[in-house]
Formats: C-alpha cells, sequence, structure tokens
C-alpha cells in the first residue's frame, strides 16, 4: 500500500565538531502536498535539505522518505531531487547542455522527462540555446528547477527557488510546482520568502538553531488566540479611529510607519474575535472598508515571535514555543 | 518499521537508493565541461600548434637556443627542435598544464557552487573522484601528446629527418633518434602524471583558494630550484621533478638508464601517493556545510605530513640502494664524459673536414679535469672546472692537447667551453672544402651520471 508520508523523521540530530545543526528535529510530510521549511539563517535548514538530498547522513534519528528507510550511506534517495544553496549549472554550457549532461546521468531506463519539455515547462525554450553565461539569477533558478524536474521526481527538495524571480517568473514557478503537486509529488520548499509559502504551502515547519519550533498547517499560526497587528483603509479614516477605541479588545497603534508616512491607514492590534468586533461596527456605521490585512502575515509574525534570539540574562525561550506550538500543530 | 540511523550497521542499511551512474557516463560528463571551458580549448589549440610554430620559426632565425640542450644541434636535425621543446616542457609547460587542468578540477566546482548538484545527480563521491581524475589525465595527455606531434613534426619541417648528435658526442641514427625522442616524450609523463597527482591534491584541499590552482606550479619551480642547489644525490633523485631532466641519460651511449629509472618510479610513487591522499580528503568532505570549501586542518595531517614523509622513505632507499652521497659529481667522472664527447665530436670534426676516419680506439682520448686549480675538494658543481685533453691521431707521433672550461651545474649537466688551440677548439666555426661550418668541438654539452658507475 502506498504510504502516505513522504518525509517521516523522528529525532534527527546532526553535528559538525562542535556546532549543533539539528537537534533532535522531528519531521512529517505528507504525500501531495508543498510543505515549507523556515527559520533564520543558520537555523539548520540547508543541513536538513542535505539530509532529504543525501548530501550527508544523520548522527542519530530516523529518517525514512517516500516509505524507505535513509541508511548510513551518502546517497539520495531514488525519486528525489532538487537542489540546495542554488542550482548547479556549468555557465559555459549552454541551458540544453546543461540539463542533457545531466539527463546523460541517469541510470538507463530511469524515468526521464524531455529536456524541450521541461525547458517549456519554466520558460526558457527560447533560450536553450543561450550559455548560462549570461542567465540572470531567475533564469538559472528557473533552469535548476527544469534540471530537478528532468529526473520526474517525487519528492523535489527546494533551497529558495524563488530567489531573483521577476513576478511573471515567480508565477511561472508556482505554476509549476502546483502541477507537480497535482501530479502526486511532494515538493519541500525553504525561503525566506513568506509570500511565496503562504501562497503555496499546506504545511510549514519553523526550525530555530537547530530545533523545531513549529511544524503544521499554516492556518495554526494565525490562531484565534493571538493578537496581530492589521491595517485598515476606509472611507472615512477619522471615524473610523474613533470606532476602533470604542471597541473592547482593539488597540490602535498610534504611531506605525503607515500612520508615519500619512497614509488614510489604521494600525490596530487585535485578536481574530475584536477583529471581526470591529469590522461589523466600521461598516454599521455606514464607513466603507477598502483594504483589511495584517500588517506582517501570520507566517512572518509566527516567524519573528518564534525566532527572535534571546536577550542576554534571559531564558532560551524557543524552548517554551516549541512544545506549545507543535502540540497547537497536529 | 522505521529503522534508527544510530543502530543500524552499514551492512544492514540497504535503502533502495538509486544506483550510482557508472563511471564511463561520468567521466563523459567531466570530459564535456573540460572542453566547453574557453582555457581548455586554447590549451590544446597552443599544445597541438605553438611547438611546431615555435621550433619552425626558430630554425629560421640566425642564432641558436645553445643555452638550451640540444639547442645547438637545431640546425642540424629536425629531432633536435622536439628535445628542445621537451626541456621547456618540463621547467614550464607542463607544470603550468597541469596547475590549470588538475588543479582547478575539483576547485572549478567550489567557484561555481555545484558540488551538492553534482552529488545528488551521480550519487558516490568515489565515482566522482575517479570520473575527474581520469578526465585530468586524458586531457593532460592529449595536451602532451600535441606538444610532442607538433614539436617533432615542426623540426621535421624544418630540418628534416637527419642524424642526431647525442649528449656525449655519439651520432644517432635517425630512426634511432626518433624512437628515443618519443621515448623521452613518454618519460616525462610520470613526473607530469605525479604534478597531476599533486594539482587533484591542491584542488580538493585548498577549495576555491588560488593556491590549490597554483600548487603544481610552485611544486615544479621548488623541485627545479631543488635541484639547482649543491643537494646529495640521494634526495635530488626522490624529488618526483628529476625525471623531467633525467630523460636526458637516453641521449648517451651507453644509456644512464639508472637514474631515469629512479627518477621514474619516484615519480609514479609520488603520483599514486598524493592521488591516494586527495581521494582520502575528498571523502572526508562534507557537502553540506556551506561554509566547508576545502580540507582545512586535514590538509596538514593528509597532506603535507605525508607527503613530506613520502620524501624521507624516498631518500632513504635510494640512498640506501643506490649509495647515492655526496653531489655525485666526481673529478674522475667528468674527466670520462668529457674524453668519451671529445673523441666523439673529433671524429665528427674529422669528417666534416673530410679527413680519413678515425676511431675512438684508435684516438685514445684522455681528459685531466681540475677544480679551483686544483684546491679543495676535486668534486661539485662549479664553473671553475679545468680540463685539458689529450689525443693520438694515427701516424702522427706527437700528442694533440686542448683545453676546455667547464661549468657544471648540480644535475649533472655541464657545457664544455673550448679554450683552444683555434684550430682544434678556440673557434665556433672551422674551415672545410665546403665552406665555413660550425665547429662541433668549440661548445658542447655533456651530462655526469650521478649514480655511481660500478
Amino acid at each position: 500500500m502506498e504510504n502516505a508520508v513522504a518525509v517521516r523523521g523522528l529525532g534527527i540530530t546532526k553535528t559538525f565538531g562542535d556546532i549543533v545543526a539539528l537537534d533532535q528535529v522531528d519531521l512529517n510530510v505528507a504525500r501531495g502536498r508543498i510543505h515549507g521549511l523556515v527559520g533564520p539563517n543558520g537555523a539548520g535548514k540547508t543541513t536538513l535539505l542535505g539530509l532529504l538530498l543525501g548530501l550527508a547522513v544523520a548522527d542519530s534519528g530516523s529518517l525514512e522518505i517516500l516509505g524507505d528507510p535513509v541508511g548510513r550511506t551518502l546517497a539520495a534517495p531514488d525519486g528525489v531531487s532538487g537542489f540546495v544553496d542554488g542550482p548547479g549549472l556549468y555557465p559555459t554550457l549552454t541551458a540544453k547542455q546543461n540539463l542533457a549532461a545531466l539527463a546523460g546521468l541517469r541510470p538507463r531506463g530511469a524515468r526521464t522527462a524531455g529536456i524541450g519539455e521541461v525547458l517549456e515547462e519554466v520558460g526558457l525554450a527560447m533560450v536553450a540555446d543561450d550559455k548560462v553565461r549570461g542567465f540572470s539569477l531567475g533564469m538559472r533558478q528557473r533552469l535548476g528547477l527544469a534540471a530537478a524536474l528532468l529526473t520526474r521526481p517525487r519528492l523535489l527538495v527546494l533551497d529558495e527557488p524563488a530567489n531573483g524571480l521577476d513576478p511573471s517568473g515567480k508565477k511561472q514557478v508556482h505554476g509549476v510546482l502546483n502541477r507537480l503537486v497535482a501530479d502526486g509529488a511532494t515538493v519541500i520548499l525553504s525561503s525566506h520568502r513568506m509570500d511565496d509559502l503562504e501562497a503555496l504551502c499546506s504545511e510549514v515547519t519553523i526550525l530555530a538553531t537547530g530545533r523545531v519550533v513549529f511544524s503544521g498547517p499554516l492556518n495554526k499560526l494565525s490562531a484565534e488566540d493571538r493578537e496581530l497587528d492589521y491595517r485598515l483603509r476606509t472611507s472615512d479614516p477619522e471615524a473610523a479611529r474613533k470606532v476602533a477605541r470604542e471597541t473592547p479588545g482593539v488597540e490602535v497603534i498610534e504611531g506605525s510607519d503607515a500612520v508615519a508616512r500619512g497614509d488614510d491607514l489604521l494600525v490596530f492590534r487585535a485578536q481574530v474575535a475584536a477583529l471581526d468586533a470591529l469590522i461589523a461596527r466600521v461598516v454599521r456605521a455606514d464607513i466603507a472598508v477598502r483594504e483589511l490585512a495584517p500588517v506582517v502575515s501570520p507566517l512572518e509574525a509566527a516567524f519573528l515571535a518564534l525566532t527572535e534570539q534571546p536577550a542576554e540574562g534571559q531564558s532560551e525561550p524557543s524552548h517554551r514555543p516549541k512544545h506549545n506550538l507543535q502540540e497547537a500543530g497536529r | 518499521m522505521t529503522a534508527t540511523l544510530a543502530e543500524a550497521p552499514a551492512s544492514e542499511a540497504a535503502p533502495p537508493v538509486a544506483r550510482p551512474v557508472p563511471v564511463g557516463r561520468v567521466l563523459r560528463f567531466e570530459l564535456v565541461k573540460q572542453f566547453s571551458a574557453w582555457r581548455v580549448r586554447l590549451l590544446i589549440l597552443l599544445c597541438w600548434l605553438g611547438p611546431a610554430v615555435l621550433v619552425f620559426a626558430i630554425d629560421q632565425q640566425s642564432t641558436l637556443p645553445s643555452d638550451t640542450l640540444f639547442g645547438r644541434w637545431m640546425y642540424a636535425t629536425g629531432w633536435a627542435g622536439s628535445l628542445v621543446a621537451l626541456g621547456f616542457a618540463g621547467t614550464w609547460a607542463l607544470p603550468l598544464l597541469t596547475s590549470v587542468v588538475a588543479g582547478d578540477v575539483f576547485a572549478s566546482e567550489d567557484r561555481l557552487g555545484t558540488w551538492r548538484h553534482l552529488i545528488i545527480a551521480i550519487r558516490s563521491q568515489r565515482r566522482i573522484f575517479a570520473a575527474k581524475a581520469l578526465a585530468s589525465l586524458i586531457v593532460i595527455l592529449l595536451l602532451v601528446t600535441g606538444l610532442a606531434v607538433s614539436s617533432i613534426v615542426g623540426g621535421l619541417l624544418a630540418k628534416g629527418d637527419k642524424p642526431l648528435i647525442g649528449l656525449d658526442g655519439h651520432t644517432l641514427a635517425p630512426g634511432d633518434a626518433a624512437g628515443k625522442v618519443v621515448l623521452a616524450w613518454v618519460c616525462v609523463l610520470a613526473p607530469t602524471l605525479a604534478l597531476v597527482a599533486i594539482g587533484l591534491l591542491g584542488s580538493i584541499a585548498l577549495g576555491r583558494s588560488p593556491m590549490g590552482l597554483l600548487l603544481p606550479m610552485l611544486v615544479a619551480l621548488g623541485m627545479q630550484l631543488a635541484q639547482m642547489l649543491p643537494l646529495p644525490v640521494a634526495l635530488r633523485l626522490a624529488l618526483p621533478g628529476y625525471a623531467f631532466i633525467s630523460w636526458n641519460g637516453l641521449f648517451t651511449d651507453p644509456r644512464q638508464l639508472k637514474p631515469l629509472l629512479i627518477g621514474i618510479v619516484v615519480s609514479l610513487v609520488w603520483a599514486v601517493v598524493a592521488t591516494v591522499l586527495a581521494y582520502l580528503l575528498f571523502l572526508r568532505r562534507d557537502f553540506t556545510n556551506l561554509t566547508n570549501d576545502g580540507a582545512g586542518r586535514r590538509v596538514v595531517s593528509l597532506g603535507v605530513l605525508p607527503l613530506a614523509g613520502l620524501l624521507a622513505v624516498t631518500t632513504g632507499v635510494v640512498a640506501a640502494a643506490g649509495g647515492a652521497g655526496g653531489s655525485g659529481i666526481e673529478q674522475d667522472k667528468v674527466q670520462q664524459s668529457v674524453a668519451t664527447a671529445f673523441a666523439h665530436l673529433y671524429r665528427l670534426q674529422e669528417a666534416q673536414m673530410h679527413r680519413p676516419p678515425v676511431t675512438e680506439a684508435q684516438l685514445r682520448a684522455a681528459a685531466s679535469c681540475l677544480k679551483t686549480e686544483g684546491h679543495g675538494a676535486q668534486e661539485g658543481a662549479g664553473n671553475d672546472w679545468r680540463c685539458t685533453v689529450t689525443w693520438h691521431v694515427p701516424g702522427v707521433t706527437l700528442t694533440g692537447t686542448s683545453y676546455y672550461q667547464l661549468d657544471v651545474t648540480a644535475n649533472g649537466r655541464y657545457i664544455a667551453d673550448g679554450d683552444g688551440p683555434q684550430e682544434v677548439n678556440g673557434y665556433f666555426l672551422i674551415a672545410t672544402p665546403g665552406g665555413d661550418v660550425p665547429n662541433p668541438l668549440w661548445q658542447f654539452d655533456g651530462n655526469v651520471d650521478l649514480l655511481p658507475t660500478h
């Protein structure tokens, strides 16, 4: 029977000398999903992606990829593809030659997509015969994605695939990933672009200092009992501000950047219930709501809250959120 | 059930990972990359055309590179041009080529940030190493072949397939010269392989650092410098670069094969040891650590120390096996070498002047050589050797006498400069019935076998 879990990691620990890169990391990624991996620099994301791609072996813990346990030898499990730390491309070769060289490394009889097909898929068919030397960062990213697609992966592991992409390139890459997932593949995506992750991922794992501080569905991050900052644009800012001040549970933030810029924005902090009440009151007061959005996305807010370094003299904060949020995510 | 990494022995862990790519395909991939680089294409072009053009051009000049071994014979035969190119290649071209090719083959992946991509695609560090080492070797062989073929073709086009004068003045027939020239090029493959291996080691150990790229060149220059110093013969022969010089022994009669074979064996041992060290360093590299682009402290434990140990061991072995102590340049050897070369070249001079042929046995040439006018130890390198050569001409009761000033270098090579009488060796031209021709006894190159000859 086909396993519903693409990646199952339990208590994974990886050290480099004295540095603990991963500390008892648990990771569960369901098949057919795009799973985000977030964390500040040095959190252990690349190390974790490296383990998934067979670039390193964990010191302890267990890791199962696509239903098969990962052994102690360095080797990528079959069906896994992707890149970490940018796509590996050879500037003296053309886009087509890069992919052809890679295709030539595939075992005989292995599932391999057509070179023209994957170039078309990532929108690089027109520059197939151009040397990669002249490619922009975004084009290289897309070619790296094409190289990963060449192997028809069942698990695609990508590190910052949206780096350098313009809006149309981003749209193209999102389309490719969504199609891949629709066909049953699983994608693990590491990125600092919260908008990308929110647009693509159903679940995320947040790492900080080598530990998992959250893992679960995105909507759990915007839990109703957590306060968030919102911005509200209305037809009558002054009247809206007055209503907000009178609404219980809503705290108007006067000194925000948006207000300081002179925008007709109301910035306030509230839980979801208070937010609902405020909007109802604003509408009842005949004030038209033109825009309502969180100042920072729930994911970004959670990221900042969960990964902030402890101030001097304070205890490490990541222990507590790790426990609470992991529970929440389950 | 999930296996636990910490507990799973290697033999039990048999996950269905994709099979590693065969080395042949990885090699093809590496060669595609090598040949797509403009610098490799340029080197191929230069190696296959440059020597021919250079040798041909030198042959058209009015002066010859007489300070280069065989340079003074470039007018006489096409084979000399290739040997001049070989001397230049051993000094400059081959270290440079190994630096550019082998010294960059691993470092280029660091520069391009393609290591992880390569590991994921190929799934075997061992095969990546094998393919990269083989690809470097193939490119280097292609370049060396180009140098050899091109220089031979250039020389033959310029001066034709004529007899070559050996390092002891004896004449090699064109066929013999051809065989020995090709053999000499084959012999320098051994030290070239040693430099390739050192290049691989540097490329792995030093990553993006330019030192990795320069290592073969620096090692080669260091070894050349060492060959110029008054080192003990055993240490001289234990350096992998000695075979860049010891091919000279092919062009004496009898051939000086012992130093040549020792040089080749030492070079091959260095090539194997440096390759194994490079392999061990490569296998220990961690490709998930982004800040790691080299071997760091392992360079000392797995690079420098083992090679220093190898040098010490080979020096000891050569000293014990060959009895090679001191400078190897002793008075009787110098005298023997000068007398032999003089006798051979005297016969050549006689032939040029259309005189009746004489044999070496009839000439009974002998040399008496003194260093620093007989003061101090009569051995070692220096330009203060002075030789008096005597010989007998059949039918003439007088003994002929001529003088030479010798500049002997520490590697056993010397230039003998004639000091008269003028009609024998005092002038660079001699009058023959057909006009003035270069005087073979005026200046000649010679070679002292550094190892004990009996």
